[in-house]
């Protein structure tokens, strides 16, 4: 690491993200301070062929939309560059990409062999060092996942240039929507994180709720009036068969969540109007009831290490955060802010909670510290909701829903520095996205 | 009684056994309904074809078939599922955040209990639902709460807690789409769906 840490870039880098705990996990600052983004060249990765030619091209776009996405870079249009790179071997000409002002640059080569298989080489460059940047890696891959070996460089670039751990090899599971406000159809999809490859996973015959990936990304738990009440079911990604989770009739399970260990699951189930927390193994099916209240409990989530539970409840008039021992036992409030607080996740790093606000009329989707200290809110709109962390907890994705008759949901993405927010291309409406893990 | 043999059951040509009206019926515009329907004994078969539009209904021909008597199966008819869908009323309304229910509600659940117990052939699901306003989980948690106020409510008026079960759809099933309150106070409601029990 430590040549890393002598290059400009890297120096610069840290200045923009924040690594870690150094001066506290949150440094305010940077919301307030102007980013300038870096500017970088993604060059078409060089092909001896013509089928490698075209993907060549295609990588290297997706490579830019990855990190341009995340607005800590600025993509240089190849109508700006002076020098063409030809051969994956060749020197670079530094005072070319210098003269365009590219502080990094991104050079490959694209081979497909007989056998379809698609292999990748990359070299990262630091422009106004002269030097590489990281060894230069190759990825082999088939051609249908070419999007996913791009996704791969471009994790590889991020990660070298900020420290951070990288996010672009994930995908979304979400609540496609089509209709009008009054007859939705709703059916569970996922896709890339970018919104590529869209697969549904259910029909639309009936409501699906808030899918949410197993730790390893092989499973979703969701929500879903498949029976006439809302049960939460299991679904296998890979082959999409699903099976319902016990329950006894009269009652209600939703806001399911999987526990670190990919076999415990912690949800609310509603019997006799009164809404509670309960977690189910998911290998013996035993559930063990977590709060007892008259008041609703909802909307938990584990801290990554498995040991606490946050959530929401009214106990206190209105819907407020609460974090208790995950075996249940005392809860503390830890939201105190003016307005109402729901739906908290805690980030994957730890070091956060994620949650929706409603305050004065507007939604917000906000972060705070997981003792409620530091709140700040990333959004406002007429609905945001719904947040869900990026692998890397650098990043969120939420629900918009635009207001009045003609209103339709979209998910968003937005820096938990509350900078870069974007609308994540959806080709219907779509709603209570889950980001998976980083892809191995 | 056979259900299916009423003019207006097969007019509607619904798929089920039970009367889902779901749309823009507030409950102002029933009281009005139910005080035409009394005058005009030609009016199920009209609100059957499309119990949710009342400019149709309200068109309907005076002079038309029935004038001086009532069709079973009507509106008219006390034991008929358009009677407790609009004359009793087959929901009730509620406040921001709230699952009490109003003087008002409890009248129309007095009428709603009374119903059920004469007409036994009936079960039905208390369907719960919020407004667009909070987040999806506590939406339908709250649906819940006001849909157990109902049953418990009937429940309390002697109708056998077996023939009730509630059900939740949160925010997922407006029937107000406008977003201010005039649609949200529609839209923060327990409706009461009937459907006879199955004969076997």
């Amino acid at each position: 690491m430590m040549r890393y840490v002598l290059s400009l870039l890297l120096a610069c880098m840290l200045w923009a993200v924040p690594v870690t705990a150094q001066d506290g996990p949150l440094r305010i600052e940077i919301t307030e301070g102007v980013i300038e983004p870096m500017p970088f060249a993604a060059p078409d990765f060089v092909s001896d062929n013509a089928a490698g030619a075209e993907l060549g091209r295609q990588i290297a776009d997706v490579i830019a939309a990855d990190l341009a996405g995340t607005g800590l870079f600025r993509e240089i249009q190849p109508e700006a560059f002076i020098s063409k790179i030809t051969s994956f071997s060749s020197p670079v000409q530094f005072a070319d990409w210098k003269a365009i002002n590219a502080q990094a640059l991104i050079t490959g080569a694209v081979s497909v062999d007989d056998g379809g298989k698609v292999i990748v080489r990359f070299r990262l460059f630091d422009v106004f060092a002269g030097q590489e940047l990281g060894d230069g890696l190759q990825l082999v891959g088939t051609q249908a996942g070419w999007r996913r070996i791009a996704h791969k460089v471009a994790d590889q670039v991020y990660s070298r240039i900020t420290g951070e751990a990288p996010y672009f090899d994930s995908r979304v599971v979400f609540v496609s929507e089509t209709g009008p406000k009054d007859a939705r159809q709703k059916r569970l999809a996922i896709m890339d994180y970018d919104g590529a490859n869209v697969k549904y996973l259910t029909e639309s015959s009936s409501i699906v709720l808030a899918p949410r990936f197993s730790p390893n990304g092989d499973r979703v738990l969701y929500t879903s009036y498949e029976s006439g009440f809302p049960r939460i079911y299991l679904l296998d990604v890979g082959s999409v068969q699903r099976r319902v989770l016990e329950s006894q009739d009269g009652t209600m399970s939703f806001a399911p969540r999987f526990g670190p260990d990919g076999q415990t699951v912690v949800y609310s189930l509603t019997r006799g109007g009164n809404t509670d927390l309960y977690r189910m193994d998911l290998t013996t099916g035993a559930n063990t009831r977590l709060t007892s209240a008259p008041s609703i409990e909802t909307a938990p989530s584990f801290s990554p290490d498995g040991s606490q539970i946050v959530f929401e409840s009214d106990r206190s008039g209105v819907p407020q955060i609460y974090v208790m021992p995950a075996g249940g036992g005392e809860a503390r409030r830890i939201s105190f802010g003016q307005g109402r607080y729901g739906t908290p996740v805690w980030s994957p790093r730890g070091d956060l909670i994620a949650f929706t606000k409603q305050s004065k009329g507007r939604f917000h989707i906000g972060v705070m510290r997981t003792d409620g200290s530091e709140e700040r809110l990333l959004t406002a709109s007429f609905l945001d909701e719904g947040p869900t962390w990026a692998p890397n907890g650098r990043v969120i994705m939420f629900t918009r829903e635009t207001q009045g008759a003609q209103g339709r949901a979209s998910l968003y993405t937005v820096d938990i520095t509350g900078r870069n927010p974007r609308q994540v291309p959806t080709s219907t409406g779509a709603s209570d996205p889950a980001w998976s893990p980083l892809q191995d | 009684m056979d259900f299916r043999a009423f003019p207006w059951r097969a007019a509607c040509g619904r798929r089920k056994l039970s009367i889902t009206t779901d749309k823009r019926v507030g409950r102002n515009d029933m009281k009005h309904l139910s005080k035409v329907a009394l005058l005009c004994a030609g009016l199920a078969l009209a609100a059957c074809t499309n119990a949710d539009r009342f400019d149709d209904t309200n068109t309907v021909d005076l002079n038309g078939a029935g004038a001086g008597g009532f069709a079973p199966g009507s509106a008219q008819d006390p034991n008929s599922p358009l009677y407790f869908q609009q004359a009793i009323g087959d929901r009730v309304l509620f406040a921001v955040d709230q699952s009490t229910l109003s003087p008002a509600a409890m009248g129309t659940l007095d009428g709603q209990a009374q119903w059920l117990m004469s007409n036994a052939d009936y079960t039905a699901i208390i369907e719960g639902h919020a407004d667009e306003q909070g987040t999806r989980e506590y939406n339908l948690a709250l649906g819940a709460r006001r849909a157990n106020s109902v049953q418990e409510y009937l429940v309390s008026k002697g109708v056998a807690p077996s023939r009730l079960k509630v059900v939740s759809y949160g925010k997922e099933r407006p029937i107000e789409i406008c977003s201010s309150e005039a649609c949200y106070a529609k839209n923060r409601r327990a409706v009461t769906v009937i459907s006879v029990v199955p004969t076997s």
